[in-house]
This record gives C-alpha cells, sequence and structure tokens, in this order.
C-alpha cells in the first residue's frame, strides 16, 4: 500500500468546509461549547457570500462578544454597554448604502439597552440587530439577566429568579415585533446544523430586507452558556433545549407582509 | 459677497452655523434652555438641502452615541444639551475621547445641581475642563461670550476637534443661549465628502480593517494609550490656548472672567475706571486649555486676580493654579441661575482692595 | 449713544417680540443691539420680561439691572421695576390693571393706555405695537421706516400682509401716549 500524503487529498474538488474570509485568523476566545463562535461564523459567511464585506459596518456590545472585531475582518465599532442601536442609528442614517448590524447580548441589549432598542426598532432603523441571547451575564460572570428564567439559578439569583421580587424573563423578540418600525422578527439556534442553516437563511432574508430598505431586522439567537450554566457543552445543550426554547421559542414572528 | 447679518438668538446661531459649516449630523434631545438648537434645525430640515441629518433621540444618552456611531464614520456630528443632560452624555463624551473621536458637543448650562434651575449658570466649568466622565481625558473647551462666537466656534470646534482626533465642547450658559445679538453669518459651504482614513466606512480590499474601540484589556497598552493622549493634550496646550485682554496694560487688579460673565466684568472694568480704579480682564476663550501662562505673566505685576463666576468658585482654582502663590487670587460669583450685575462686581472689588 | 430698556408685562401680551421688532429695527438702523428675555415655564399668563440695549458701540454686559427707560404692562412688573429707572430716566406704563401708579419724581412718567386703544380698534393682537408707538414718540431712537424693515425681518412672509396694520397701529399709540408727570 502506498504511503498516505495529505497533500494528495487537500484539492478544490474534495473541499467540504472552509473558514469565511470575513472571519481573521485570530484564536477566539469563547468557551469550549459556546454559541457565539458559530454565530460569528455563520454572520461573516453571509457577508462574504452576499459580498458586503466592503460595505458592512458592524457594532459590537459589551459583553462576551465584546472582542468580536478581533473576529471578523470588517470595519467595526465598539459601543458602550447598550448603546450599540444608537451607533448604528447615526451609522445608517449618515451612510445609507452600507450594510449595518448590532451584535448584542440579553444584558446588553434588554437591560441596559432597552430604551435604545425599542426606539431604534420604533423608528424602524434600517439596520439588523442580532441579538444573543443565553439567559445570563457571561463576562461578568454569570448574573442574573433580564432573560433569566424563572426558578433559573445564577450568582445573583442564587436561590432561583423569583418573579415576585426579580420579574418574569423579558421576550424582547415578541415585545418589538409589536413595534410597527420592525419588518422581520425572528428567534432561531446555532446548537444544530440545521440551526445553523435556519439562522443563515434568516440572516440573508435581513440583508436583502435592509437593501430594500424595509425597517429593523431582528433576529435573535436563543444559546447557551456552558460555563455559566455550570454544564458540560451536551449538557447545556440539551438543558436549553428543554428549558430555554419552551420559554423562548425558534421560528418567525414577523414577517414582511406578502412573505 | 454681501455679508448676511442677522438678529438671532445664541442657540439659533449654533443651529444655523452647523448647517452652513456643513456639519453632517445633529442627535439631540429637549431641554431648557437650549431646546431651540434641535427646533430651529428641525425646521429648518437640512437634510433636503445640504443633506445634513437632524435626529430627536430618545434620551441624551443616545444622542451621545448617536454621536459616537457617526464620528466613528468620520462625520462632523454634534449634540448640544443642558447641565442635566451633560451629565447624562458623559458616559458617551469618555468612549468619544477613549477612542480618539473628533465631535462637537454644546452645553448651555444652567443652574445646578440635580434639576436646579433653568437659568444661566457657569457651575459645569470642572465637568467641562477637568474631564467629566470617567478616565483621564481632557475636551477642548470653547467659551462664546457673544451670539456671534455662538456661530464662530461651531466651525472653530469642529477644525480643531479633526485636527486632533478629540471631542470639542462649547461651554455656553442659559443667557448667552437665550439672548439675541447681530450675528454676521458665514456662506453656506457644501459638506465634505472626504473622510479620514482611520474612519469605519466599510473595508475595501485595499486596506486592513478599521476598529473604533475605547478597551484595551493589556494594561501596558493602555498606559501607552494614556501617554498618546497626554502628549496630545500638551500639544494642544501649547498651540490652542485662547485668551482676550481689555485693559491690562496698567491694571494693578484683574478680573478673570469667561462667557457671560466676561461681558458683565467687562462693564465693571468700566464703571470702575471711571472711579479710578485701575483694573483689566481677561477672559479665557478656551477653558482647555486655559491661559495658564499669560495669567502667570500677569501675576508678575498685578495686586490681586479676582475670578468672576457663575458658580461657587470653579475656575478659581485653575487662577491659582497657574499663578501659583505669586498674587493674591479671590472670587465672587452667583449661583443658583443669578446673574452679577457689573455694579455688585464693583462693589466686591472694593472690598476687596479695602481688606488690603 | 446707548439705550437701555426694560419691558415687562404679562406671557402673551407681545412682551418679547416688541422688544424683538425694537431690536431688528435697530439692527436696521447700524446700531449693536442686544435682546435678553427672561425665560422659563411662563407662557401666557404668567410674567415675561425683556432687557433691549440698543447702542452705538459694542455692548458689554447684556445684563443689566438700571434702565433708561421702563415699559411697563402690568401691576407686579410696576412694582419689581419702578424702581430699576434711572433717574432722569422715562418709564412708559399701560394703565389697565394697574392698582398703584407710579410715584417717582426723578423720571419722566408717561401713560399710554394701549390695551383700552387696541380693543377700541379692534385690533388686540397689535397691541404691542401701540405700545411701541408710544416709546417711539417719547425716545426718538428708532425711525419708522426702519421699524416697518424690522417687521419685514422678524415677521415670517406669510405675515407680512398685516405689517400696515401694525404701522397705523404705531401711529396711533405715537398720538395717546402722554405725559403724566
Amino acid at each position: 500500500m502506498a504511503e498516505f500524503n495529505p497533500k494528495d487529498i487537500i484539492k478544490p474538488e474534495n473541499l467540504v468546509y472552509r473558514k469565511s474570509k470575513v472571519l481573521t485568523d485570530n484564536v477566539m476566545h469563547y468557551c469550549p461549547g459556546c454559541g457565539h463562535g458559530t454565530a460569528h461564523r455563520t454572520l461573516a459567511e453571509v457577508i462574504e457570500e452576499e459580498e458586503l464585506q466592503s460595505r458592512t459596518i458592524g457594532i459590537t456590545p459589551v459583553g462576551c462578544s465584546v472582542l468580536m472585531y478581533n473576529y471578523l475582518d470588517i470595519d467595526m465599532q465598539e459601543a458602550a454597554h447598550g448603546r450599540a442601536p444608537a451607533l448604528a442609528t447615526a451609522v445608517k442614517r449618515l451612510m445609507p448604502d452600507r450594510f449595518v448590524f448590532t451584535y448584542q447580548g440579553d444584558g446588553d441589549l434588554a437591560a441596559i439597552g432597552t430604551a435604545e432598542t425599542i426606539h431604534t426598532c420604533n423608528r424602524g432603523e434600517n439596520i439588523l440587530i442580532l441579538f444573543v441571547n443565553n439567559g445570563i451575564y457571561g463576562m461578568t460572570g454569570g448574573q442574573m439577566a433580564p432573560t433569566t428564567l424563572l426558578g433559573m439559578k445564577s450568582s445573583t439569583s442564587p436561590y432561583g429568579r423569583d418573579a415576585a421580587t426579580m420579574g418574569s424573563p423579558v421576550k424582547m423578540a415578541d415585545l418589538v415585533a409589536l413595534l410597527p418600525g420592525t419588518c422581520y422578527v425572528t428567534r432561531q439556534s446555532v446548537h444544530t446544523a440545521a440551526g445553523v442553516r435556519k439562522l443563515k437563511k434568516a440572516l440573508k432574508k435581513a440583508v436583502e430586507y435592509q437593501n430594500k430598505n424595509m425597517g429593523t431586522c431582528f433576529i435573535e439567537v436563543v444559546s447557551n452558556c456552558p460555563s455559566n450554566w455550570k454544564m458540560t457543552p451536551v449538557a447545556a445543550n440539551k438543558w436549553m433545549e428543554e428549558n430555554m426554547f419552551p420559554a423562548y421559542p425558534l421560528g418567525d414572528i414577523k414577517v414582511p407582509a406578502g412573505e | 459677497m454681501e455679508k448676511e447679518l442677522k438678529l438671532m438668538k445664541g442657540n439659533e446661531a449654533i443651529a444655523e452655523a452647523a448647517i452652513r459649516y456643513g456639519a453632517d449630523g445633529y442627535f439631540g434631545y429637549p431641554i431648557t434652555p437650549q431646546s431651540e438648537i434641535l427646533e430651529y434645525l428641525m425646521e429648518a430640515d437640512p437634510e433636503k438641502s445640504t443633506g445634513m441629518v437632524v435626529l430627536q433621540a430618545e434620551s441624551e444618552v443616545a444622542a451621545i452615541n448617536m454621536v459616537y456611531g457617526g464620528a466613528a464614520c468620520g462625520k462632523k456630528v454634534m449634540t448640544s444639551s443642558s447641565s442635566p443632560g451633560i451629565s447624562l452624555k458623559q458616559e458617551g463624551i469618555t468612549y468619544i475621547a477613549g477612542a480618539e473621536l473628533p465631535c462637537l458637543i454644546v452645553n448651555v448650562v444652567r443652574g445646578g445641581p440635580g434639576l436646579g434651575t433653568i437659568q444661566p449658570a457657569q457651575s459645569d466649568y470642572f465637568q467641562a475642563v477637568k474631564g467629566g466622565g470617567h478616565g483621564d481625558y481632557h475636551l477642548i473647551v470653547l467659551a462664546p461670550a457673544s451670539v456671534q462666537e455662538m456661530a464662530d466656534f461651531v466651525g472653530l470646534g469642529f477644525d480643531l476637534a479633526f485636527k486632533y482626533r478629540n471631542p470639542a465642547m462649547i461651554l455656553s450658559d442659559g443667557a448667552i443661549g437665550q439672548m439675541m445679538e447681530k450675528v454676521e453669518l458665514m456662506p453656506y459651504q457644501k459638506r465634505s465628502e472626504d473622510l479620514p482614513s482611520w474612519a469605519t466606512t466599510g473595508k475595501p480590499e485595499t486596506r486592513e480593517r478599521n476598529i473604533i474601540t475605547s478597551l484595551d484589556l493589556d494594561p501596558n497598552a493602555q498606559e501607552k494609550f494614556n501617554q498618546k493622549l497626554i502628549q496630545k493634550y500638551r500639544e494642544i496646550e501649547e498651540k490652542e490656548t485662547r485668551y482676550e485682554e481689555f485693559q491690562t496694560e496698567d491694571a494693578d487688579f484683574i478680573f478673570v472672567a469667561y462667557g457671560t460673565s466676561a461681558r458683565i466684568c467687562q462693564k465693571a472694568v468700566q464703571l470702575a475706571r471711571e472711579e479710578g480704579i485701575k483694573v483689566g480682564l481677561l477672559r479665557p476663550v478656551t477653558l482647555f486649555p486655559f491661559p495658564k501662562r499669560r495669567l502667570n505673566q500677569l501675576a508678575d505685576k498685578v495686586k490681586v486676580m479676582m475670578a468672576v463666576e457663575m458658580s461657587a468658585g470653579q475656575m478659581v482654582e485653575d487662577v491659582m493654579l497657574s499663578v501659583n502663590g505669586k498674587t493674591k487670587v479671590c472670587h465672587y460669583g452667583r449661583m443658583g441661575g443669578m446673574i452679577p450685575t457689573p455694579d455688585e462686581v464693583v462693589e466686591n472689588l472694593k472690598q476687596i482692595i479695602k481688606g488690603e | 449713544m446707548t439705550e437701555e430698556i426694560i419691558i415687562a408685562g404679562f406671557g402673551g401680551q407681545g412682551v418679547l417680540s416688541m422688544g424683538k421688532i425694537m431690536a431688528y429695527s435697530g439692527v436696521m438702523q447700524d446700531m449693536e443691539v442686544s435682546w435678553m428675555p427672561s425665560y422659563g415655564p411662563e407662557m401666557r399668563g404668567g410674567t415675561a420680561n425683556v432687557i433691549v440695549i440698543l447702542s452705538d458701540e459694542r455692548i458689554s454686559s447684556p445684563i443689566i439691572r438700571k434702565f433708561d427707560t421702563a415699559i411697563i404692562l402690568n401691576q407686579q412688573s410696576m412694582d419689581k421695576f419702578e424702581d430699576t429707572v434711572k433717574p432722569g430716566g422715562i418709564l412708559i406704563y399701560d394703565s389697565n390693571g394697574i392698582t398703584r401708579h407710579p410715584e417717582r419724581g426723578d423720571i419722566a412718567i408717561y401713560r399710554i393706555d394701549a390695551a383700552e386703544e387696541a380693543s377700541k380698534m379692534k385690533m388686540q393682537k397689535v397691541f404691542n405695537m401701540i405700545v411701541l408707538g408710544g416709546f417711539m414718540k417719547v425716545k426718538s431712537i428708532l425711525k419708522m421706516d426702519n421699524v416697518v424693515k424690522g417687521l419685514k425681518k422678524s415677521l415670517p412672509e406669510r405675515y407680512h400682509n398685516l405689517i400696515p396694520m401694525n404701522e397705523e397701529a404705531i401711529k396711533r399709540g405715537m398720538e395717546i401716549v402722554m405725559k403724566v408727570n
């Protein structure tokens, strides 16, 4: 038998997957099993496939994805906590032909940035808000988020979230869907290949709608946090399916008329 | 070209000057006594004429962050507010300073603390010149003393902001914002399409990606950045200090006052000189950088320097630092929206002289 | 020449706009001017006042407490501003609603029953122009043709058809103003 040489199989016709050129070579700092990396990659692929790299301006949040600008090879702005939609509003108004998105976590978007989120959607700014909801503050070490489930334990709800004193989980996608300014509101996931494919489809729709100036697109990715949920990646995904999805059901909440 | 003379409120002059200068965007939120800026711009609707974007934000916080986003695209963007609103904007301002972005912020100051009054005050001096938000930084601070300067400093503020990649502030007050005077307006300039090379405009193949951020998790790198900022501030102090002098040549006493107080002190100088008191006025036009060197020179030959401010005594501390003990420094101020009269200022000076 | 004027009355009486027209008229005759309003939540019915300075020189302080002329249109303003007129200065007032008439002997006091006249002429809207006419008669600083130019500058074009009515009111004010002391 001839000796195996990897070069023999590294050929264009054998390519099954390659890293998007919109992703940099920097090693991501995310924990094993975290959904952020997959969400970044999916977005990068859409930017590449839609040939948006030269006209994309992205706004990163404060939270685990604060360093997102290290991973995507596009022009990016780092916002203060919760303020990304305000930055994006000005960017899009001043440069209407650019593709503009924010990438925000649940603390950023649904707690400190609630006003910016609601009013940006209400004005129907032609931007994409990509919202990654894992029900917890990741970067600061697992504190309760506005989207933390009832009974769920965190470092600031050590006995479980109690609706009577801590309120109930905020369903941001349902909230912004009520506003006339949003044209497309959907909930997706990145924990399975099928989920990623659906997210990609949703992102491409958001690009199309933004090109047509149809209003705000709001895509929520229901995700996990193995480290702060204190679970293995596999267990975290299972827990997410069993607990997060019933509270935050996947699928379209609002689609443009006629779609 | 025939000069265009108008009678305008200070607030209106700022708005009109922004359109004529070719500003790209204004993001604001109503608050007395400066709401005329947003109202004037909404009525003028410059998006149709020059393409300038005007937007009423949901809060001062959102407005300053819109400025951040626009400035990060290399656009000439501005916001305005009054004291309580400027406090809210401090978060955005420190991020803008930390990201080294040029922009223009207007503060039409009212009395504080808290909700305070809606009447004119100069009690936001510390906040404006010492930074205002967290971290080591400075704004370039311009203090107009007339409606004409409200208009002129829009262009000057933007020019300095872009020259140094640093936020600039016009520190005005309710009196100058609300009063009307003659103002000569510059002709309309076309908005510039050229954007700086550092701006986030979409990454072409030909350059590396541009990142606008104020974050550095490595303390060594952050300290280097802090040192770079300090270098910049030293250069600004060296090159951009502006002030005006009024009858200081033979003066035994000197008022130091900016903005509305400087106007009052100018009258006080006239009144005092009618009584034979040789007093002059130094009016800082830039509050950061502060005319330290000139005050230090003047300290050699005057008996007393009296800072006159509509505050409990804020700028007086910079006067003291400037003269470094060479001469006596005192303060006269009114607060809470009260404005000193020229007679009152002269009376106070006489008391000081008596006590000498 | 520097003329320092306070105009004071109720919000809605046209105090601020009268000051504005005076300032604009000053601009028209190449003077330096400043217009410094009291501002606040008072709209219709509250008190309003404005300091107008007309001068041949650069104006130093726009905020002063002593005036060459006080134009007073209600009792609260009378109480507040009668004493701020410089000795030898002028006080012009509308007696409508005045319960305590001015008493100072060291100033010239003029009365103008502008409210009554405006209602007689069915021109309540130009009440303040009647008062302005009174001022122009007493102090010959502002010239009629410059006031008309000032009106043109300060009124939006759609109101320019009202300028003749304003002119008429000013002329009426010149006729009815009378010296009291």
